[in-house]
C-alpha cells in the first residue's frame, strides 16, 4: 500500500502555494512536512485529506480499500481539535468513534492518559489536555493514514513522548503518517519535504 | 444510519446541555406574539381574524433566530472537517444537523403555539389545526434554514445576511401554512389542498436543501 501524490499544486485565494509535488509514501513511512509559515504545509494535509481541491495532479492511495474514498480513510488532526466542551471527555471520545464507523481501540482515552479525566466536562481541560483529547481520536477508528497538523502543539514533554510511541506504533503497523511539525516527533520519519521559499527547486531537493 | 443517529443524539445532547437555543426561541416566540396585541389594539375580533398569520410569522422569526449556530459552532471547533471526513455524506451530516434543529427549537415552538393563540384570542377550536400545521410546515423551516446558515458559515457577521437569504425561502410556507390554518378556523378540511402543499413543502426540503447546505459546506472549506 502507497500514498502517491502525484504532480500536485495547490492554490489558495487565487495564489499559487507549491506545485509539482510528486512523492510515493509506502506503508510504514513517515513524511515530515516543512516549510516557512504560509507556504502550503496545511493546505496539503487537507488536500490529501479531500477537503480541499488540488489545482492540478491527482493523490491516491495505492492499495487502499477499494469501497471508501481516500479521505475515509484518513485521519486529520489540525489545529482546532473538535472538542465539544459541553459534553465529557468520554462522551467527546464515544462520539467520534461511533461516528467514524466504530473499531477502534477501546482504550483510546486510558492510552492518551486521560482514563481519570473520562468524566469532567471538556470545558475545563487545559490546551495540552485538550490536544491529547483529539489526538485521542486516531484510535477511535483504524484507518490507514494519518493526517497530523503540528501534532504537537501545547503537548509537555510526556506527552510528547507518547505522541512519538503512537506514531512508530501506527507505522510499524504499516500505515502511513504525513506530519507538520516544527518538533521532534520520533525517529521513523525516514522522508521529508520542503515547502515554501523558492517553491519547485527546494521542493525537489527535500529529498526524494 | 447509526451514524446519522449518533450525530443527532449529539447534537440534542448538546442543545439540553448548553441550554439557551430553545429557551430563547421560546422567549422570543412569546414575546412578538405578546407584542402584537399592544400595537394593534384590544379588539378581539380584528385579533382573532389576524391571528393565524401573526402566529406564523411569529413562528418564522423565532426558528430563524437560532440558525445561525446550526454549523457555526462545529466549524468553529474543528469538528466540522471530522464530520465531512466519517462515513456519512455530507448531505446526510446537514440533514442530521437541521433535524436536530427542528427537535430542538422548531418542535417546542409548535408546542407551546396553542398557549400563544390565547393571547391573540383564536377560536380554541383552531388550536388543533394550529399545531397541525405549523408540525407539518416547521421541518421546511429548518431544512430550508440549513441553506442559509451554511452559505453565510465564516462571515464575520452573518445573522442579518442569514435573514435575508432564508426569509424569502420561508414565504411559500407562510402563505400556505396561514392558508390551511384559515379554512381549518373557518369550518373546512384540515386537509385542504393548501395543507397537502405545505406537506409538500417540508418533504422537498428535506430532500433538497441538504444537497445544496451540502455544496455550500464544500465550497466552506476552500
Amino acid at each position: 500500500m502507497k500514498l502517491v501524490l502525484d504532480n500536485v499544486a495547490c492554490e489558495r485565494g487565487g495564489r499559487r502555494l507549491f506545485s509539482s509535488i510528486s512523492r510515493q509514501i509506502s506503508a510504514g513511512q513517515g513524511l515530515l512536512v516543512k516549510g516557512p509559515n504560509g507556504s502550503g504545509k496545511s493546505t496539503l494535509l487537507k488536500t490529501i485529506a479531500g477537503l480541499l481541491h488540488a489545482a492540478t495532479g491527482t493523490i491516491v492511495l495505492d492499495g487502499g480499500m477499494a469501497n471508501a474514498t481516500l479521505s475515509e480513510q484518513c485521519h486529520l488532526v489540525g489545529h482546532q481539535p473538535g472538542v465539544k466542551s459541553a459534553l465529557t471527555v468520554a462522551e467527546n471520545h464515544a462520539f467520534w468513534r461511533e461516528f467514524l464507523g466504530g473499531g477502534g481501540d477501546p482504550d483510546g482515552l486510558a492510552r492518551l492518559g486521560l482514563a481519570n479525566l473520562a468524566e469532567l466536562p471538556a470545558g475545563v481541560l487545559s490546551a495540552g489536555q485538550r490536544r491529547r483529547l483529539a489526538l485521542a481520536r486516531l484510535l477511535a477508528a483504524p484507518r490507514t493514514v494519518w493526517l497530523l497538523d503540528e501534532p504537537a502543539e501545547s503537548l509537555d514533554r510526556a506527552s510528547n513522548a507518547l505522541l512519538a510511541r503512537l506514531i512508530d506504533e501506527r507505522l510499524a503497523s504499516g500505515g502511513i503518517v504525513v506530519a507538520v511539525s516544527h518538533t521532534a516527533l520520533g525517529g521513523r520519519f525516514t522522508r521529508s519535504l520542503m515547502l515554501g521559499g523558492t517553491a519547485a527547486g527546494r521542493a525537489k531537493a527535500g529529498g526524494r | 444510519m447509526s451514524a446519522f443517529v449518533q450525530l443527532m443524539r449529539r447534537d440534542l445532547r448538546l442543545a439540553l446541555r448548553e441550554g439557551g437555543t430553545t429557551g430563547t426561541a421560546l422567549g422570543f416566540f412569546l414575546v412578538v406574539v405578546a407584542i402584537l396585541p399592544l400595537g394593534l389594539g384590544p379588539e378581539l375580533k380584528l385579533l382573532a381574524r389576524l391571528a393565524p398569520g401573526l402566529l406564523w410569522i411569529a413562528l418564522l422569526l423565532s426558528a430563524l433566530l437560532s440558525l445561525d449556530r446550526l454549523f457555526h459552532n462545529d466549524a468553529d471547533d474543528g469538528s466540522l472537517e471530522t464530520l465531512a471526513m466519517g462515513p456519512l455524506p455530507l448531505e446526510a451530516v446537514a440533514a442530521a444537523k437541521a433535524l436536530a434543529h427542528w427537535l430542538t427549537t422548531c418542535l417546542p415552538l409548535v408546542l407551546a403555539a396553542p398557549l400563544m393563540a390565547v393571547l391573540l384570542n383564536l377560536p380554541i377550536e383552531a388550536f388543533g389545526a394550529l399545531v397541525l400545521t405549523m408540525a407539518v410546515g416547521s421541518p421546511a423551516l429548518s431544512f430550508m434554514g440549513a441553506i442559509g446558515a451554511s452559505l453565510t458559515l465564516g462571515l464575520r457577521r452573518g445573522g442579518p445576511l442569514l435573514a435575508l437569504l432564508v426569509l424569502p425561502l420561508y414565504m411559500p410556507v407562510l402563505i400556505f401554512g396561514v392558508t390551511a390554518l384559515t379554512i381549518a378556523m373557518e369550518g373546512g378540511d384540515l386537509i385542504s389542498p393548501p395543507f397537502l402543499i405545505l406537506l409538500a413543502l417540508s418533504l422537498a426540503a428535506g430532500v433538497l436543501a441538504p444537497v445544496a447546505a451540502a455544496a455550500a459546506l464544500r465550497a466552506n472549506f476552500t
